[in-house]
C-alpha cells in the first residue's frame, strides 16, 4: 500500500520519488506522452468529424442553473417540459443562487438561471451578462420552521427557537442564500435573532439546510416549504409556516444568460415557466404565484 | 469587505479568525495523528497478522476517497437519532456535528494516511541491528523504541507530521458537510474563501487564497529540506 511513500535504497526517507532518473529519460518520457496525446486527439477528431457517433449539438440541450429550493420541484417541472419537447434535453445543476451568480459572472456555461430571488438576475442584466427582456418572475417562495424532533412543540410558531428545546437551529447562509436572508429577517422580525445567533448552523444552500434537519443533526431549521412538501420529504417531521409578513417576499426570477439568449430551446423553456401547467406544479410545491 | 471589520495588516478580522482556526485545527489534528499514528505505523510494520493488508487498505483509503464520502458518513454517524451519535448525545448532551471536536475527528480520518505512511517508512528505515543492539544491552522494548528507534526515525516522522498538517490546511469537502460555517468554531479558511467568492468579495478571497498558497508552499519546501538532509546513523 505504500505507493506514495517509498523507502529509498539508501535507507533515508523520500516521498514522491519520481520514477525516472536523469534528464534524457525525462525527455523521452515527455515525448512519448505527447505522442500518445496526439493519438488520442486524432481518435477524438475522427469520432467527432467522421460521424461514427452522433455528435452532440450543444444548441439543442438547455443548461439550467437552479436555486436549491427547486431541487425536487424541477423533477415534476422537467417531466412536463420534456413530454412537450422531447428533443431538448435539460441539464440541471442545483445550488445556492449566490454561487451560480458568481459562476455566471465568470463565464459558467449556463443558458437559464433560476434564482431564488430577483436581485441576482437583475444584477446579471445590469452587468450585461443576461438578456433583460427575458426576466421572468416564476414563483414566490415560502419559509417554514421544520423539525424532526418528535417532542418539539411547534404550537408557538417561530418563538420556540428561543427556548432551550432548540439548541441548534439551521438556516441557509444569509450572506449569499436568499432563503437564508428571509430566515434572518423573520427571526429579526420575531425579536429572536440575538437570542438565536449562538445556536445557528449555516447551510451552504437551502437543500443542505434541510439535510441538516432531516438527518437530525439540528433540532430545527428554517427551510423552503417547497422542500418539505416534496415527495422525498413529505411526512418527514413536522413544520409550521412562517407568516409572509415576517420577511421580504421571496420573489424568484429566471433569466436567460447571453449564451442562453441564442438558444431557442432555452427561450421555450423560459416561456414554459409561465404556462398554466408549470404554475400548477409550482402551486403544488407550496410556492405562491406571481401575477 | 464588511466595513465593520477591524483590519490588521490590511487583512480583515474575519480572515485572521478563519486562518487562526485553520491552524488550530491542523495543529490539533497533527498532534492526535502523532499519538495515534505512530503506534499504528509500528504495529503495521511489525505484525504478521493476515489482516494487515485490510488494515493498510483502510488506512490508505482517505487518499483516494472523495472527502464528501467521509463527510456524508460522519454526518450520518453524528446524528443523535441512532448510534454512535446517540451514545455521544447521552454522554455529553450535544452532537459532534458543527463542532470543533467533530472537525478534528473528520480531519484525523482525512489526513491519516499522510501521517501513517511516512511513519511506517521512517520506522522501517532504521537498521534492525541497532534495535537488536539496544535489546542485547538490556533495554526494554519500549525503551528501545523511544531511545533508539524514534530518534533515528525522527526525520521521516517529522515529514509525516508536516504532511498531515499541510493536508489538513487543504481540507474542504469534509468541513463543508459537517461544519455549518460557524465563525470562530468551524469556519476554516477554505470555507471562508468559498463564502467570500460567493459574496463576490474577490479582494478578501484573494487574501485567503494567497495566505493558504504561501503556507502550503512553505510547508512543502520545509518537508523537502527535511528529506534531503541525510540522517546520520541509518543503515547504508
Amino acid at each position: 500500500m505504500q505507493f506514495l511513500f517509498r523507502q529509498a535504497e539508501s535507507g533515508g526517507f523520500r516521498a514522491f520519488t519520481w520514477p525516472i532518473r536523469g534528464p534524457a529519460v525525462f525527455v523521452t518520457f515527455v515525448t512519448e506522452m505527447l505522442k500518445s496525446c496526439r493519438v488520442v486527439a486524432a481518435a477524438l477528431a475522427c469520432l467527432g468529424g467522421g460521424g461514427t457517433l452522433p455528435a452532440v449539438r450543444a444548441a439543442d440541450s438547455v443548461q439550467i442553473a437552479a436555486a436549491a429550493d427547486l431541487v425536487y420541484c424541477l423533477d415534476a417541472l422537467h417531466a412536463a417540459f420534456t413530454k412537450a419537447e422531447p428533443g431538448a434535453p435539460l441539464k440541471v445543476s442545483t445550488g445556492s443562487s449566490g454561487n451560480f451568480f458568481a459562476q455566471i459572472q465568470n463565464g459558467a456555461p449556463y443558458d437559464v438561471f433560476l434564482s431564488a430571488d430577483l436581485r441576482y438576475p437583475r444584477e446579471l442584466i445590469a452587468a450585461g451578462l443576461a438578456d433583460a427582456d427575458s426576466l421572468t418572475p416564476y414563483a414566490i417562495g415560502r419559509i417554514v420552521l421544520w423539525t424532526t424532533r418528535p417532542k418539539l412543540d411547534l404550537g408557538t410558531g417561530l418563538a420556540v427557537v428561543r427556548t432551550d428545546a432548540v439548541k441548534r437551529l439551521a438556516i441557509a447562509n444569509p450572506d449569499h442564500a436568499p432563503y437564508g436572508r428571509a430566515a434572518k429577517q423573520a427571526l429579526e422580525h420575531d425579536g429572536s435573532w440575538e437570542a438565536v445567533a449562538p445556536k445557528l448552523v449555516l447551510g451552504e444552500n437551502i437543500a443542505q439546510t434541510a439535510q441538516f434537519v432531516e438527518t437530525g443533526n439540528v433540532d430545527a431549521g428554517v427551510v423552503a416549504l417547497s422542500l418539505v412538501l416534496s415527495p422525498r420529504l413529505a411526512g418527514v417531521g413536522r413544520y409550521v409556516e412562517i407568516p409572509a409578513a415576517a420577511h421580504q417576499p421571496l420573489e424568484q426570477g429566471a433569466v436567460l444568460t447571453n449564451r442562453g439568449a441564442q438558444n431557442d430551446a432555452a427561450r421555450r423553456y423560459l416561456a414554459f415557466l409561465k404556462s398554466k401547467e408549470a404554475r400548477a406544479i409550482f402551486d403544488q410545491f407550496g410556492f405562491r404565484l406571481p401575477d | 469587505m464588511p466595513p465593520d471589520d477591524v483590519s490588521f495588516l490590511g487583512i480583515p478580522a474575519g480572515l485572521w479568525q478563519a486562518l487562526w482556526l485553520t491552524f488550530e485545527l491542523a495543529a490539533v489534528t497533527t498532534l492526535v495523528l502523532f499519538v495515534l499514528g505512530l503506534p499504528l505505523a509500528y504495529w503495521l510494520n511489525r505484525s504478521r497478522s493476515r489482516w494487515i493488508p485490510i488494515v493498510e487498505a483502510l488506512v490508505t483509503l482517505p487518499i483516494v476517497l472523495p472527502p464528501t464520502v467521509i463527510g456524508f458518513y460522519l454526518l450520518v454517524a453524528f446524528s443523535p437519532r441512532h448510534p454512535p451519535g446517540s451514545w455521544w448525545f447521552a454522554l455529553t448532551g450535544g452532537t459532534l456535528s458543527f463542532t470543533f471536536a467533530g472537525l478534528v475527528i473528520g480531519s484525523v480520518i482525512y489526513s491519516l494516511p499522510f501521517a501513517v505512511q511516512p511513519f511506517q517508512a521512517a520506522l522501517k528505515g532504521v537498521s534492525p541491528d541497532l534495535l537488536q543492539a539496544g535489546q542485547t544491552l538490556g533495554a526494554s522494548a519500549l525503551s528501545v523504541f523511544f531511545r533508539v528507534h524514534l530518534p533515528l526515525a525522527q526525520r521521516g516522522v517529522a515529514v509525516g507530521l508536516t504532511l498531515a498538517f499541510a493536508h489538513t490546511l487543504g481540507e474542504f469537502g469534509v468541513v463543508l458537510m459537517i461544519g455549518g460555517a460557524l465563525p470562530d468554531r468551524t469556519k476554516v479558511a477554505s470555507i471562508a474563501l468559498y463564502d467570500e467568492v460567493q459574496k463576490l468579495n474577490y479582494s478578501v478571497a484573494h487574501a485567503y487564497a494567497a495566505v493558504l498558497l504561501l503556507t502550503s508552499f512553505a510547508l512543502l519546501v520545509a518537508m523537502t529540506v527535511l528529506q534531503r538532509v541525510k540522517a546520520p546513523n541509518q543503515n547504508p
